[in-house]
């Protein structure tokens, strides 16, 4: 907060700008995309910017080159991001499940808009949140977090990438039409400095390994060592298909537990706690705007209300809801569908009284909506 | 000094025996590609095999070369992106007459591209894998499993199509073609992208189904319009090497980074305040709303914009909502502006939630056309025809905003006017500035 001796440092942009630059600063050199409203922006801005640091952009004949292109980039040791919103992520669907499978660390942004279909395309909406999370066959994990302003979309799009490596999986900058086009003054000095991220690699041996069954094997890339294999039907440690079932088991277990054994490392949330509240606001994304100023109006008038927001969606962040639901009666989820992340809350929640706040009618939920929830 | 010997592989293919039909035509293409390769004197750590789905997509495991064995259709993608980020590497491509169908847009594509891969299509006119179902390339009367009374589609012409759209090199062929090592490695030595459309048998299916064999195979083709031999041999840019050309000069300049804006002014907002003008697309409402928050910013204000407009870019309504605040404040939507500003018929009809709920503290302005308001908002009409100059459309939103700041003054004109002059379209915007003050009286 910025007080009255110093001068202020602010710029004026929008989170498509925060992302783009969160990307390179974190060391993305590939991107590929194709244009869709309200994602466009990013396609834009990486076509303009990625050759700045040497990196590629490309705009792909549809969704599915463009992520398919991400994949094989990645493979020859890019880090890489794509970007679109619902009707992409449909598109995206059967690559998705290919980088879960052949392991491979890829950010993708879905920038949500009013579904479904063709839905709204400059309209608002959080109805993605369960569908990237099983966008895909299989049910296996994948990494959703979801930014709720400016400084939160660069620095939630660099950890995208950092947990991309660290876990080598698909991971998701969920935001909206809204975050990602509202432009919004920001203090300069509020982005978190970024060294870029690094990729744990090694150049020879069998390019996949799940002993012990959490670990994550450092990444092989093409051109450097000796030839290795990657493949997208189920494999041994080697990448060649197997149906040998303990072999099956292992791989299978392996994406699983590697990333939920290690949730504590992807647990993100904003928390802000008034001592005695009984009432909660469990956001996330753009609504989160509107829950804190609605939790801040009622401190003004005296009533204890604390506030949560969610900025790791998936894997749920359990330790903190269980945390933050302790001495709490009752839970306010507001959100720009019907319940879908209130459903995961009302699981958590046990005998807490859950109240939703929705809408569906591409406005975003105003602080009196929520205000009136709480009370 | 070292000296680093290099032998020679003298095969790319493993021990392993193909797991191939007899009499299939898979297990020889993949012999000739093999004899290209040593032909070439690849290292097969720089060779990168892709493959997909089907017969064809077993390939990859037989070789010693790296692989990535993907989705069905999607190859010709993934080895876009494993040649662009790394133009060293070899990139071949092998898909079957099914991964050329589903993924045919993406073979157009690299074709237009001129990507440096090599793809080899091997063609045995049906599905093979899953039960001889029928094929984009399955001639015309062509019986398979889901064509039992005959296809009744018209095959597509893979070599054709690649070649009108920009290939570097396309070769039709048969896998009992004698000099096919010698295509695949000039294929492969072509800078750019190459297409071999090599048919062979399905001894599972099609062969049994119909009467096929290597002795009609070339006839048929002819009789089909589709001539074998090298269809196109063209020299053009391939597309990694374009690409890095045409970016060299960028590389090492500064990334968009975050400047602040200059602050030389002091408000006077105790309160957050909301302006939202209601106008139409094409009229820079966006940028009217976007000068008005630079001022803000400039007297040390908070701001942000939320904007709303169809899909069409400049035709229907454009609305835009703007805060600016003494302190910073998390995105949220205007519900009651303190400021509302009509400039178009368009606006007009997005503004009435917007005037139905302000009251008397608040300031309406609008256009004459729009001045029979349901709100108890203090309604203030502007008509553009009383300014000295005519004032385009594309300036009203600016003009409008200006007359509110003269009225409420939330932070100095000067701020205003210098976030005018800071940007693009200066002369105009002042103007604008300038005209608006002046209406406001």
């Amino acid at each position: 907060m910025t007080t009255n001796t110093e001068v202020p440092r602010r710029e004026y942009v929008d989170g498509t700008t925060a992302i783009v630059r969160g990307a390179i600063d974190a060391g993305c050199t590939f991107f590929a995309g194709y244009p869709i409203t309200p994602a466009s922006g990013i396609l834009m801005a990486m076509m303009r910017e990625i050759p700045k640091v040497g990196g590629i952009a490309i705009q792909g004949e549809d969704e599915i080159a463009s992520i398919g292109m991400c994949l094989g980039a990645a493979m020859s040791g890019a880090k890489a991001m794509t970007a679109t919103s619902g009707p992409g992520i449909s598109l995206y669907s059967e690559s998705i499940g290919l980088a879960i499978m052949g392991e491979v660390p890829l950010v993708i942004v879905d920038v949500q808009r009013l579904g479904p279909a063709t839905g709204g395309a400059t309209t608002v909406a959080q109805g993605d949140v369960q569908f990237v999370r099983w966008g895909t066959a299989g049910g296996y994990p994948v990494i959703v977090l979801a930014p709720s302003s400016v400084p939160e979309s660069y620095s939630l799009t660099v950890k995208a990438f950092e947990l991309a490596e660290r876990f080598r999986c698909p991971v998701f900058v969920l935001t909206d039409k809204e975050l990602a086009m509202t432009l919004s003054a920001v203090d300069v000095d509020e982005y978190p400095a970024v060294d870029g991220v690094e990729r744990a690699e090694k150049h020879e041996g069998l390019p996949y390994s799940w002993d012990p069954v959490d670990a994550v094997d450092p990444m092989r890339r093409y051109g450097e060592g000796d030839a290795f294999r990657f493949t997208g039907s189920t494999h041994d440690e080697g990448a060649y298909i197997t149906k040998n079932a303990t072999k099956v088991g292992a791989l299978n277990e392996h994406l699983i537990a590697k990333i939920e054994v290690h949730r504590d490392e992807i647990e993100m949330v904003d928390a802000d706690f008034a001592p005695d509240a009984g009432t909660i606001v469990v956001s996330y994304g753009v609504t989160a705007g509107a829950a804190r100023a609605a939790v801040a109006r009622l401190r003004t008038q005296g009533v204890a209300v604390s506030n949560l927001v969610v900025q790791s969606l998936w894997p749920i962040p359990e330790t903190a809801l269980n945390d933050a639901f302790e001495g709490i009666e009752r839970i306010v989820v507001p959100e720009l569908n019907m319940g879908l992340y209130r459903r995961e809350i009302e699981r958590i929640a046990a005998d807490r009284e859950v109240i939703g706040v929705n809408r569906i009618d591409g406005g975003l939920i105003t602080i009196d909506e929520i205000m009136e929830a709480i009370r | 000094m070292s000296v680093i010997t290099i032998t020679p592989v003298s095969t790319f293919r493993t021990d392993d025996p193909y797991p191939f039909c007899p009499g299939c035509g898979h297990g020889p293409i993949l012999d000739r590609l093999n004899e290209a390769m040593i032909k070439l004197n690849l290292d097969p750590a720089k060779v990168v095999i892709v493959s997909d789905i089907g017969c064809s997509g077993l390939s990859d495991q037989y070789f010693i070369t790296s692989a990535f064995h993907g989705l069905h259709g999607r190859s010709t993608t993934y080895a876009t992106g494993i040649k662009l980020a790394n133009p060293d590497l070899e990139v071949v491509v092998i898909m079957g007459d099914g991964g050329t169908g589903i993924g045919g847009t993406h073979l157009v594509s690299a074709a237009r591209r001129n990507v440096g891969i090599t793809v080899i299509v091997m063609n045995n006119l049906n599905f093979g894998m899953t039960g001889g179902q029928h094929s984009t390339t399955t001639p015309e009367g062509g019986i398979t499993s889901t064509t039992p009374l005959g296809n009744l589609e018209h095959p597509l012409d893979i070599c054709a199509t690649v070649g009108v759209n920009g290939a570097a090199y396309v070769y039709r062929g048969s896998s009992f073609d004698s000099d096919l090592a010698d295509r695949f490695a000039a294929a492969m030595a072509k800078p750019g992208f190459a297409v071999l459309d090599i048919w062979d048998l399905c001894t599972a299916y099609y062969v049994r189904s119909n009467k096929f064999t290597r002795a009609g195979m070339e006839d048929s083709m002819r009789s089909w319009g589709m001539e074998p031999g090298l269809l196109y041999d063209r020299d053009s840019v391939e597309y990694s090497t374009g690409y890095r050309l045409a970016h060299a000069a960028l590389v090492g300049t500064p990334v968009m980074s975050a400047h602040p804006i200059p602050v030389g002014y002091a408000h006077s907002l105790d309160r957050p305040m909301s302006l939202v003008v209601a106008g139409s697309a094409g009229g820079k409402v966006r940028s009217a709303s976007r000068l008005v928050a630079l001022g803000g910013i400039r007297s040390g204000l908070w701001a942000a914009q939320r904007d709303d407009y169809p899909v069409t870019v400049k035709s229907g309504h454009s609305v835009s909502e703007l805060w600016i605040a003494p302190g910073e404040m998390p995105l949220t939507a205007v519900t009651r502006p303190d400021v509302l500003a009509i400039i178009s018929s368009d606006g007009y009809g997005k503004a009435g939630p917007y005037f139905a709920a302000m009251n008397s503290a608040d300031l309406i302005l609008t256009i004459p056309e729009h001045s029979h308001l349901e709100t108890k908002a203090r309604v203030v009409v502007i008509d553009p025809k009383s300014a000295p100059k005519r004032i385009p459309k594309t300036s009203m939103g600016l003009v409008y905003l200006s007359a509110a700041l003269a009225i409420r003054n939330p932070y100095p004109l000067d701020a205003l006017r210098e976030a005018a002059g800071a940007g693009s379209f200066a002369e105009v915007n002042i103007e604008a500035v300038e005209t608006g003050i002046d209406l406001a009286g």
